[in-house]
């Protein structure tokens, strides 16, 4: 019965964190701007991340496995967001504005677009 | 379900080189190149080559990224147009690849048992390794032992590559450089990436020093603990600024591990010779076999580590050292 009742919880964390990466995707290819698409990308880092996790280490039990996944986890949690902070930090630096009045980025004249 | 997994990561490998070829921006290429050697790893995972596929992601992924990207720093990150002789390479490459295409029918399939490289030694080492050395990852046992003299001549590869980039940019920099880079380089004013950076080091080291040790039992060995440390340092070096690092681990004693590493390596093979066995048989080194090939590649792992380990680094600064182009 527990077993049954972990079970279900956890495929529906890995579906819920499965929609989140899509999302993500989804995000990162349509929005208008680059700081609108890192915002959508960063998602995946963070709750896509926590929710497949937690969903792999229901299934695994108590066990070794699920100790490594959880460190693995950790590790993305940090390091995901760092990496999208430095990347948004980067492209502020470099002078890309995040501009509220128009929707699309100035594109460099040697862009390939 | 294996295989649709391994078809979609061919594909995708496939599409990246695609886009690094395309791509004219230098930047985005070395980011691809990335995503590359990311992609071959977990296909090198896929095929259980899991000591590969650490190399992979450690060497591609980490430190040619840092060091490639250090490269486009001094160099600038356009690529030059150039229209002539297109076509001729494109014709060329189209034979090519049909060769390769058409060779591949006559391979054996993936993880057939009658293949000939299953045939040929491969038994042999499988089991021998139990008696010989007594511990189950026979991929080190071939690598450090059965194949002692092909790895030796790796070692000389990596100390022949860090003395020739050395060659080229040069040992010292040029002193403006240094004094630029004392104040400038380095995230030292972005707090987070400093924070977060500063709790991950010691865990990438101690990873590295844990794939060093654990190679007997577990993926890992020399070159994959080598590069994992030089990726702690080179992060350090960039949250901290290239100077910093240079006074935590200084110049000589990169070279010196160089050097050691490789040294270390070939007096293991002298010591084995003086004791009375040929060079690199390790089973002299103690009055129990078993115990002396365990004693062995211990050794000759750490000097693998260090060798690689310092040479990376070495060819990291030679870069980083360099004046930028304005």
């Amino acid at each position: 019965m527990i077993d049954l009742a972990l079970d279900i919880l956890s495929w529906i964390l890995l579906t819920i964190g499965g929609v989140c990466v899509l999302i993500g995707g989804i995000g990162g290819l349509r929005l208008p701007n680059f700081y609108t698409r890192i915002h959508a990308a960063s998602l995946t880092d963070t709750m896509a991340t926590l929710l497949i996790f937690i969903g792999i280490i229901l299934q695994a039990g108590f066990t070794l496995a699920s100790l490594k996944l959880f460190a693995i986890m950790l590790f993305l949690l940090l390091t995901g967001p760092t990496a999208t902070y430095a990347l948004a930090n980067a492209a502020l630096l470099s002078g890309l504005k995040p501009d509220t009045g128009t929707a699309k980025d100035k594109t460099k004249e040697n862009a390939p677009e | 379900m294996i295989y649709i997994f391994a078809l979609f990561l061919l594909t995708l490998l496939v599409i990246t080189a695609i886009a690094i070829v395309r791509a004219e921006d230098l930047f985005v290429s070395v980011i691809l190149t990335t995503i590359f050697s990311l992609l071959m790893a977990i296909n090198f995972f896929i095929l259980d080559a899991a000591d590969v596929a650490l190399t992979e992601a450690a060497v591609g992924a980490g430190v040619t990224t840092v060091i490639f990207l250090c490269a486009l720093a001094l160099t600038g990150d356009q690529e030059k147009p150039q229209k002539q002789g297109q076509k001729v390479a494109l014709v060329i490459v189209s034979i090519l690849a049909l060769v390769i295409i058409y060779s591949t029918f006559d391979n054996p399939q993936l993880g057939d048992p009658d293949a000939p490289v299953h045939q040929h030694v491969a038994p042999w080492y499988l089991e021998k390794t139990p008696e010989y050395m007594d511990f189950p990852n026979v991929v080190t046992a071939i690598l450090s032992s059965f194949r002692g003299y092909d790895t030796l001549g790796e070692v000389f590869v990596v100390f022949a590559a860090c003395i020739g980039v050395l060659f080229i940019l040069g040992v010292s920099p040029p002193r403006k450089a240094m004094q630029v880079s004392v104040k400038k380089s380095g995230l030292r004013h972005h707090l987070i990436p400093q924070v977060v950076g500063r709790l991950l080091i010691p865990f990438i080291v101690l990873f590295g020093l844990y794939t060093q040790f654990h190679g007997e039992y577990g993926p890992g060995g020399g070159f994959q603990a080598g590069a994992l440390i030089a990726t702690g340092v080179i992060l350090f070096a960039l949250l901290e600024g290239e100077a910093e690092a240079l006074r935590a681990v200084p110049r000589r004693v990169l070279l010196g591990m160089v050097v050691g590493g490789a040294l270390l390596y070939g007096s293991v093979g002298v010591v084995c010779m003086l004791m009375g066995g040929a060079f690199l048989d390790y089973s002299v080194l103690a009055a129990d076999p078993v115990w002396g090939q365990q004693l062995g590649i211990l050794i000759i792992e750490a000097g693998v580590g260090m060798a690689v380990c310092g040479a990376l680094l070495s060819i990291f600064h030679a870069f980083a050292a360099r004046e930028r182009v304005s």
